[in-house]
């Protein structure tokens, strides 16, 4: 098969007119059978199928609260997904979300206006991210115990500025804007945010330096380090923009349900890690993309919704993330050993032609 | 295969095997001999890893079939392969480092007593009746950690013994070894083999083949060229078969007028691994650092660039000062560093042929911040050709590639950020003749073109060769700086191991 590319003995001077072909096939071929197209294809099917089956699935009302709800995960996943890209993890996002939303509620009752409220609270998260980021780059202690530590750290401390009561008054203006839809369409507002947060982490994480240094750290941080990649300070500020954005999902959310509460967002840091996995970011590193995270959310959401829709228990919705989670992690490596199974006999029946 | 000799231990027969579009075996055949060391050569890409691989149950063939004892076997993995016989003892040995000697020889068949309970002192003794029968004095209780290369080879020979393997596949074991230690391996070799065991030994050494093997089998390009008796072919022929041509000079170092000085190392020190080490290097010279494995070669140069630190001393480039411990400010300063370990330093593995080659390079090749395939394809694509690179896509994963062909992508990373001065750490470890010649040859001419280039080397054919002068290091500091003239392989070993120079 491949004497096309050693005629001559000159590998160098390969036959370029056969080559670019055989190029694009293959490359067409390894890109559908990718796990980001999987995801993707079976996202779409998902929504399609639901859409046909499922009473209320495809109502534009429906269409709403299913955008509204996928947001937080949606949104900590972004920074999430280069993180785990890069060999490390980040548990403490959640409790960074209800740290800044007991922090809202008691700047609020302190008397500040909202419009100096929000960016104190994305400074917040990226303050915590700032803390999580030293102990992990200049101490170098494990991304994994820290971030458990600090999930429940930030937890704590959000009892000890709000204990277990309720901020609720914020302005109408605000919380309607997170809750409402452009024009009073079938399109919410965040909408605009998820797409322009997506598209700027989208960018950077494929189309920039600093998106291909995060691949080679989390594939081979010692190589990485000897081609002049700064390992440590890539990772710091990848904590400190995970921390900003859980800051910001902090607001959003306190804003949704127009309640400050330090339980908020409780258990939300395995939902992001799951959709991430699911999305076809290898958790070991150095693998996955951004489209297949997306999709993977959008999967996970679309899914639960749809049950939910049906009446289906909140036990029996966890039941099916875990599963999905699972299949996820299982499917790739089935499909491999049956290529290479297939791929190994159809050499053999040619050879023995 | 019509050989007069019993019937072969183990054949390889018409074996093909192909990763993506590279076929990495095609039709490969030859007989294993019991009593008999069988020499597999081949230039690196040949298929000789390939072939070891298979034999070892890691990869299944695509075609062709594997015979122990004249009846045809299908290795699942590698429990299989050990099952028929067959013991593999990779260039680096796979020990567990913090289980004992005696544990690691017995791990998977562990003796026990009658209570189900794994037999620690049947261990350990059996450990010690393998090293008696090997004639090695090693304590079958210590850890694994802290052996050397050679010792944790000879426990890797012993477990194979313990599991009463046939069939003994060497993967270029001496590559990090000392002549002394060697010798030793061979001494052990030689008995298993005047025992009945079939030995494969994989070596880029010609004399160790002359010296250990009866037979040989050539490979090039994945293909069977010949096997035949060692005796009946000189090296010059074996050469000649491996490589398809005949070698020029092996060495072929251009006299250069040096100019400037590019780089000034002043009192350089770090506790405890160099001090007080000082060289220059001009443009268009090469330097060469030589000295025994561990006197700090490495270490300085990787001080230099900047990946490690150092406690004192200055390292100037072009005059200007470098700031330490930052290898992008080394990298700005026109410095490229080819290191030393390729798979766990040189290369992202995992990452695709372009991205690694387009690695240091990024932020160049970027455009207003944003970076998209095709920079990088178009950079990849003419370095790699420039080196003539064997590779099937540029979007492969690296680590699919030949040991010479990944040390041309890791050569063409650095040359790509067009440094004025090129750090070499052993350039050729580990390749085979053909490569080694055009590594050398590249590195000629772009010190002709006015590059200087520093050269860490195990090897003193090749320090002698291609040095304009030798810096000789001996436990950390500076024993000798030798010009080309008063180099000779004698003044340098003597420098080396601390003996007087007398030149």
């Amino acid at each position: 098969m491949s004497d096309t590319l050693r005629k001559g003995g000159a590998p160098q001077e390969i036959d370029l007119d056969k080559r670019p072909a055989n190029n694009r096939s293959a490359v067409l071929k390894s890109r559908l059978t990718s796990w980001d197209s999987i995801i993707l294809v079976l996202t779409v099917l998902v929504l399609i199928v639901a859409s046909g089956t499922v009473d209320n699935f495809g109502t534009s009302r429906n269409f709403t609260f299913m955008v509204l709800d996928l947001l937080p995960i949606i949104l900590i996943a972004l920074p999430m997904t280069m993180i785990i890209v890069t060999g490390e993890i980040d548990l403490s996002v959640a409790s960074t979300l209800g740290l800044t939303s007991s922090m809202m509620g008691w700047l609020w009752n302190q008397g500040l206006s909202i419009e100096s409220i929000i960016p104190l609270c994305i400074v917040i998260g990226a303050i915590c991210g700032v803390v999580n980021g030293f102990l992990i780059t200049g101490l170098g202690l494990p991304s994994l115990a820290v971030t458990i530590g600090t999930l429940a750290l930030y937890r704590g401390l959000a009892f000890v500025v709000l204990g277990d009561g309720a901020v609720a008054d914020f302005p109408w203006n605000y919380t309607g804007w997170v809750t409402g839809t452009i024009g009073g369409g079938a399109v919410p507002n965040v909408l605009i945010l998820i797409v322009v947060l997506a598209l700027i982490f989208g960018i950077v994480q494929h189309a920039t330096p600093f998106g291909r240094s995060l691949y080679a750290i989390g594939a081979n941080a010692q190589a990485a380090h000897f081609s002049g990649i700064r390992v440590a300070r890539t990772k710091f500020w990848l904590y400190v923009a995970s921390g900003a954005v859980a800051g910001l999902v902090g607001v959003l959310w306190t804003l949704r349900y127009s309640s400050a509460r330090a339980d908020n967002g409780a258990g939300l840091e395995l939902a992001v890690v799951a959709a991430v996995l699911l999305g076809g970011v290898s958790i070991f590193g150095g693998k996955g993309s951004l489209p297949g995270v997306l999709a993977g959310v959008v999967l996970l959401t679309a899914l639960q919704n749809a049950l939910r829709l049906e009446d289906v228990s909140g036990q029996a919705l966890n039941i099916v993330t875990g599963s999905l989670l699972v299949l996820s992690v299982l499917l790739p490596n089935i499909t491999t050993a049956v290529r290479s199974n297939w791929h190994r006999r159809r050499l053999r029946q040619a050879a023995s032609r | 295969m019509a050989e007069a000799n019993a019937r072969p231990r183990l054949e390889v027969h018409d074996v093909t095997k192909s990763f993506g579009a590279v076929a990495a075996v095609q039709g490969v055949s030859f007989p294993l001999h019991p009593g008999e060391a069988h020499a597999l050569v081949g230039e690196n890409g040949a298929g000789k890893s390939t072939i070891v691989k298979m034999l070892a149950g890691v990869h299944r063939p695509d075609t062709g079939t594997l015979r122990v004892d004249g009846v045809d076997v299908d290795f699942a993995g590698p429990a299989d392969a050990k099952a028929a016989g067959i013991a593999v003892i990779y260039q680096e040995p796979t020990l567990f480092p913090d289980l004992s000697v005696a544990e690691n020889i017995a791990i998977g068949n562990q003796p026990l007593t009658r209570l189900r309970q794994i037999d620690r002192r049947e261990m350990t003794a059996n450990a010690e009746r393998l090293f008696q029968r090997l004639g090695v004095p090693l304590d079958p209780s210590r850890p694994a950690r802290g052996l050397s290369i050679a010792d944790q080879q000879l426990v890797e020979i012993a477990k194979a013994l313990s599991a009463e393997a046939r069939v003994l596949i060497m993967d270029e074991p001496t590559a990090a070894l000392s002549a002394v230690e060697v010798e030793r391996l061979f001494a052990v070799v030689r008995s298993l083999r005047d025992e009945g065991a079939a030995i494969m030994f994989i070596s880029h050494r010609f004399e160790e083949i002359t010296a250990l093997c009866e037979r040989v089998t050539i490979m090039r390009d994945g293909k069977h060229v010949a096997t035949e008796l060692v005796a009946e072919l000189s090296v010059d022929d074996m050469i000649r078969r491996m490589v398809g041509r005949d070698l020029s000079a092996l060495f072929p170092k251009q006299d250069v007028e040096p100019g400037e000085v590019v780089l000034e190392v002043e009192g350089l020190s770090r506790e405890g691994v160099f001090k007080d080490i000082s060289f220059s290097v001009r443009s268009g010279e090469i330097v060469a650092l030589a000295g025994l494995v561990g006197a700090g070669r490495s270490e300085v140069m990787q001080a230099v660039f900047g990946v490690d630190p150092y406690d004192s001393g200055t390292v100037k480039v072009h005059g200007r000062r470098l700031r330490k411990g930052l290898p992008r400010a080394a990298m700005a300063a026109g410095m490229a560093l080819v290191p030393e370990d390729r798979r766990q330093q040189g290369l992202v593995m995992e990452l695709s042929i372009e991205r690694n080659v387009t690695l240091p390079r990024a932020r160049k090749l970027a455009r207003l911040g944003l970076l998209f395939g095709g920079a990088e394809r178009e950079a990849a694509l003419t370095w790699t050709q420039k080196l003539q690179t064997k590779l099937g896509r540029l979007s492969d994963a690296v680590g699919t590639l030949s040991g010479g062909n990944q040390q041309k992508v890791v050569l063409a990373k650095w040359l790509a950020t067009g440094p004025k001065l090129l750090i070499v750490d052993e350039p050729t470890r580990g390749i085979d003749v053909g490569t080694k010649a055009e590594v050398h040859r590249l590195m000629s001419s772009l010190a002709a073109d006015g590059l200087a280039v520093v050269m860490v080397s195990s090897e003193l054919p090749e320090v002698l060769g291609m040095a304009d002068r030798i810096v000789v290091l001996r436990e950390g500091r500076i024993a000798a700086q030798l010009t080309r003239a008063e180099a000779t392989e004698e003044s340098v070993m003597y420098a080396a191991m601390g003996q007087e120079v007398s030149v």
